[in-house]
């Protein structure tokens, strides 16, 4: 009996403005510490997190754009965006910080099916 | 009046909210309300038409925090915090559109 998960963590709110991005991320490195099978969705205003060039000196707030580019280190490479989302905010994969699979809702529905657990922030 | 808007416009609706209420005056978009400034989503026709009626601005730090301050639509002043503070010394009330 395998003792691994499919963990998905769906990420659908902007970054800074709220905590989520940021707890999301806290998670998400914690999962991949306990060696599981680790994913992350971005829709809706979540895929903001990962927009290219976040300055946050002016805000006072830790900006955490390099802990996305962190992730492929504790073997979380499996990133996905959502097409409708992206295309929305007129953004397109060349605007986002990390390698990403981008696919339809319809797929990423799919890929939500295949997991054992699911963590919404 | 001022209006400060602080969300989204594509996760709540504060900001269609404030334009479809307000009757002038400005807007002055904060935190994750700046969104509606960059060029290519789906709201800034919406804000576009706006203009004719409200002068827009949004904060310069958040803009840079969130790494759009390079595609700020046109028709948009980008303010510093002291503008903040202007602005709302500028104005005889302001509102939050929490």
């Amino acid at each position: 009996m395998s003792d691994i998960k499919k963990f998905m963590f769906v990420n659908r709110k902007a970054p800074y403005g709220t905590i989520y991005a940021l707890e999301s991320l806290e998670v998400v490195l914690i999962a991949a510490a306990f060696e599981q099978d680790v994913s992350l969705a971005f829709m809706d205003d979540g895929v903001y997190q990962i927009k290219k060039g976040h300055q946050t000196k002016g805000i006072e707030v830790k900006g955490f754009e390099k802990t996305y580019g962190a992730l492929e280190d504790y073997d979380v490479t499996k990133l996905y965006v959502d097409a409708e989302s992206l295309a929305a905010r007129g953004l397109t994969a060349d605007d986002l910080t990390v390698p990403v699979e981008v696919m339809s809702r319809a797929e990423l529905g799919k890929m939500m099916e295949e997991q054992d657990v699911l963590l919404s922030f | 009046m001022l209006n400060i808007v602080n969300k989204s416009p594509l996760e709540r609706n504060a900001l269609q909210s404030c334009i479809e209420t307000g009757t002038g005056g400005a807007i002055l978009l904060i935190e994750d309300g700046v969104y509606a400034v960059a060029r290519g989503n789906s709201f800034e026709p919406t804000l576009k038409a706006a203009m004719g009626k409200f002068k827009v601005y949004a904060l310069a730090p958040d803009l840079e925090a969130r790494g759009i301050a390079d595609r700020v639509m046109d028709g948009v002043t980008a303010v510093d915090y002291g503008g903040f503070v202007d602005l709302v010394a500028e104005y005889k009330s302001s509102q939050s559109w929490l």
